[in-house]
């Protein structure tokens, strides 16, 4: 049977084919993967099956039945029992599971809102599928993988037994992720379908039956069978990828940042960095490998001098920077990537000009004000030079696709002038592969241009891909350290995955 | 730009589409009564004359306004900031030495007007700064407070005897009338247009500006790229005080020639709807600006065959017809 099926659906957006007569077919009781890069338009193509937008042509067939383009809409898919799981939640933190999940379809007796009946068939739902989840807690205080369970749960109870999910794991550490393909597979084998949006080949290869891979608005392969990273990489970006970064030994030099005993608290007032000292050196790439959560992205934003320090000191090249601002340790060669490229890292409602100006402006001043020419020089040169599609310099930031977006962050943080110390947290998260390539690149080349590399990821390939040395960090303390030698050996991916979880050897 | 001047001209229409039935509704002819508008303002040249004078004012609180808008504050103290400030513009004036250059009188007149908004706008910048203390509220009770103070000062130390208003500025110190049939017009209107100048070469030319800009936009992000968000916002309170201080170069050198106890007033409320209705553009702002001039002038001509309320109708539908469609007043619904 079919669960979903497309035929020949055209998508614009202005002058823009976001689709360009794509047909796909869903068969019911397999996982489908939709894979593309970011801006292939596999994101549209779904919203067009849910009934969010309406394509221009083509006809849309829910279970078999055609739906017109005209009338369809998020609550007839329900309707027919199609449901979809957006990147970004749409939960109320103060309010409580049951109430989310019922939230628009409350049951009631007589006038009564009827919360127990509710939160009794979402125990059952739970159960039978092996979520850990408490219709009782509340939104705020889930986890972010927790989160993305209620998510599934609300459209779960509405009846849907076609699951669309759009990017399920950008925001999921690698064991929430595990538990997501448990729940994922045992939805399968109930009878469900489930259509899984990604960019992230290896995920596709372990759990989906089938694979369509979309470029530029078209689908450019149907794959299925025994599924290959290289292949569907290779039709996603219409040409080979070298997975490897072409790097060369370290020839680390003086010391350019040294933390001793440095505490930081976190948001919420609890110690999040414990006592950390490492080194950093010149010429050398330092990861800390660790869950999100762990108090990675507090050190980070102590070194950048965002976020105050407890105790302990920041020095630059020697120099204490532990209370210094944040521009004083920019002129001191700190350049930094942040975590959150669309919260810290962009003012999503500036040019793309502006933006590669964001804290350098300094440098296009004139007496009379900014020397307009040079900065739009300045874009042309990045845009150039980091690919920054599309190549305009006025496009608010807000147009441009994730991967373009940090691009422009990683286009302004590697040129600035006499960068020593190199921040970056999660430079790679939510872009696709063409991109992740080039970012790396940049990083090795940062490195061998004599800069000191601070990384932060949770992704052990990329670690593994880039670092020379390993720092394992967990519940704000660094519990391992890796150096080169030990990294290249087998067991380096289990040993930092052991870490990471608390468990030292 | 070509959809905000849409929605300006929308709700123009629409508010005099409401005004009509009103007017309907006193019996009168609505065709009748616009034109007798527009022909008693823009119409002759006392009417015109007075239009700029009650513009003026309103172009200097509405620029306050959209200046502390754009590095994301509510400077709901405009009012305060400009009585202040037109109370020391006239005490200023007044004390200076007789033949003093007027260069030099009206520069420190007015810079001492753009002094004292300034400080007074910088109290509840700096409280956002280092305490997160919300401007909106501190702006408010600072106005009580602004007034009060300028009255009692004003009562115990400088009005004259038996009156409630300062001494008269010096000769030099006074800005040239316009003459236009006796009407208040005065030279400070140019100024007016200055401010509304320097304002926008601020924003979208300097260096400073792009950074007040950022933090409007994302606190998060300047604060990231090494902006000072403290120091941004203290300053930029400071600055829009003191735009709204300067205004006493309008009714105090350019017209009185000191200040009086209720002069001015209400005109830095209205500067929070010039800079909604002129979308915190300055050129925006000198037309919403000539729009609530005309108005407000407009009702003294038409008071003959309708009350003159009606324009403050007409005035409260534009408001609240561009509010309807503002981005500026969804953001703050979602603070």
């Amino acid at each position: 049977m079919k669960a979903l099926e497309l035929r020949n659906v055209t998508k614009r957006f202005g002058a823009v084919e976001a689709n360009k007569h794509v047909s796909l077919t869903v068969e019911a009781g397999t996982v489908h993967a939709v894979v593309g890069e970011n801006g292939a338009g596999k994101s549209t193509l779904m919203h067009v099956a849910y009934g969010h937008a309406r394509c221009d042509e083509g006809r849309i067939f829910l279970k078999g039945e055609e739906v017109s383009p005209a009338r369809h809409s998020p609550a007839e898919s329900i309707r027919r029992g199609v449901g979809m799981v957006h990147q970004h939640f749409m939960l109320i933190g103060p309010m409580t599971v049951a109430e989310n999940v019922a939230l628009g379809r409350e049951p009631r007796r007589g006038l009564r809102l009827d919360l127990e009946t509710a939160a009794d068939e979402l125990r059952q739902l739970a159960a039978k599928f092996g979520f850990d989840v408490d219709p009782d807690a509340r939104i705020e205080d889930l986890s972010v993988g927790e989160q993305q369970r209620v998510e599934i749960l609300k459209v779960l109870w509405r009846g849907v037994d076609v699951l669309i999910l759009d990017e399920p794991t950008a925001v999921l550490t690698p064991a929430e992720v595990r538990d997501l393909f448990g729940v994922l597979r045992k939805l399968v084998a109930d009878g469900m379908t489930v259509v899984l949006i990604t960019h992230k080949l290896d995920e596709v290869v372990e759990i989906a039956d089938r694979v369509t891979v979309m470029r530029r608005g078209e689908v450019v392969a149907e794959l299925t069978g025994t599924l290959d990273v290289g292949a569907i990489a290779t039709a996603m970006i219409g040409r080979p990828v070298l997975m490897q970064v072409d790097k060369r030994p370290a020839s680390p030099g003086a010391a350019v940042l040294s933390l001793q005993r440095l505490r930081v608290r976190g948001r919420r007032g609890a110690a999040a960095v414990r006592d950390v000292s490492f080194e950093i050196r010149a010429g050398e790439v330092v990861a800390i490998a660790g869950v999100v959560g762990n108090g990675q992205s507090e050190l980070v934003e102590a070194i950048t001098g965002v976020r105050p320090i407890v105790g302990g000191t920041v020095a630059l090249r020697g120099v204490d920077v532990s209370r210094a601002p944040v521009d004083r340790r920019h002129r001191g060669g700190l350049s930094h990537i942040p975590e959150d490229r669309q919260a810290r890292g962009l003012v999503l409602e500036f040019s793309v000009a502006e933006n590669l100006i964001l804290g350098r402006a300094r440098e296009h001043g004139t007496p009379f004000g900014l020397d307009l020419a040079s900065v739009g020089a300045n874009a042309e040169t990045a845009i150039r030079e980091f690919d920054i599609r599309p190549a305009d310099a006025d496009a608010p930031a807000r147009a441009l696709s994730g991967g373009n977006q940090q691009k422009v962050v990683v286009a302004r943080e590697l040129t600035r002038p006499g960068m020593t110390l190199l921040v970056c947290g999660q430079p790679t998260r939510g872009v696709d592969i063409g991109a992740i390539e080039m970012i790396h690149e940049r990083l090795i080349a940062a490195r061998d241009a004599g800069a000191a590399v601070l990384l932060v990821s949770a992704e052990l390939s990329e670690i593994r891909a880039l670092a020379d040395r390993v720092l394992v960090m967990y519940r704000g303390k660094i519990v391992d350290q890796l150096d080169a030698s030990q990294l290249a050996l087998d067991s380096a991916l289990e040993r930092m995955g052991r870490g990471m979880l608390g468990v030292t050897a | 730009m070509k959809r905000e001047a849409y929605i300006v001209v929308v709700a123009l229409l629409v508010a005099m589409a409401a005004g009509s039935v009103l007017i309907l509704a006193f019996g009168q002819s609505p065709a009748q009564v616009y034109g007798m508008l527009m022909a008693h303002t823009w119409g002759d040249s006392y009417g015109l004359g007075q239009v700029l004078f009650k513009a003026t004012p309103l172009v200097f609180t509405g620029l306050a306004v959209a200046l502390a808008f754009r590095v994301g504050l509510f400077n709901i103290g405009v009012e305060g900031q400009m009585m202040v400030g037109a109370f020391a513009t006239a005490l200023v004036g007044a004390s200076l030495p007789d033949g003093t250059p007027w260069v030099i009188a009206i520069v420190l007149a007015i810079g001492a007007g753009a002094v004292a908004g300034g400080a007074l706008g910088a109290i509840p910048g700096y409280l956002r700064a280092r305490f997160g203390a919300h401007e909106v509220i501190n702006t408010i009770m600072l106005n009580f407070i602004a007034g009060a103070l300028v009255l009692w000062a004003g009562r115990t130390w400088f009005f004259v005897e038996e009156s409630t208003h300062t001494q008269t500025v010096i000769e030099s110190a006074r800005i040239p009338s316009l003459g236009m049939s006796g009407s208040a017009a005065n030279l400070s209107c140019f100024l007016a247009l200055i401010a509304a100048a320097g304002v926008w070469y601020f924003f979208e030319r300097t260096r400073r500006g792009h950074e007040w800009r950022a933090v409007g936009e994302s606190p998060l992000a300047a604060e990231t790229a090494g902006i000072r968000i403290g120091r941004s916002i203290t300053w930029a309170m400071a600055a829009s005080g003191a735009l709204a201080g300067a205004v006493g170069a309008n009714f105090v050198l350019g017209y009185k020639h000191y200040f009086e106890e209720g002069i001015g007033r209400g005109m830095g409320f209205m500067g929070i709807a010039v800079a909604l209705v002129g979308r915190n553009h300055p050129v925006g702002i000198v037309g919403a600006a000539l729009l609530f001039g005309t108005l407000s002038q407009g009702g003294f001509a038409v008071n003959e065959l309708v009350p003159k309320e009606l324009v403050d109708v007409l005035q409260a539908v534009i408001i609240l017809a561009v509010a309807a469609t503002s981005a500026e007043v969804r953001r703050l619904a979602t603070r």
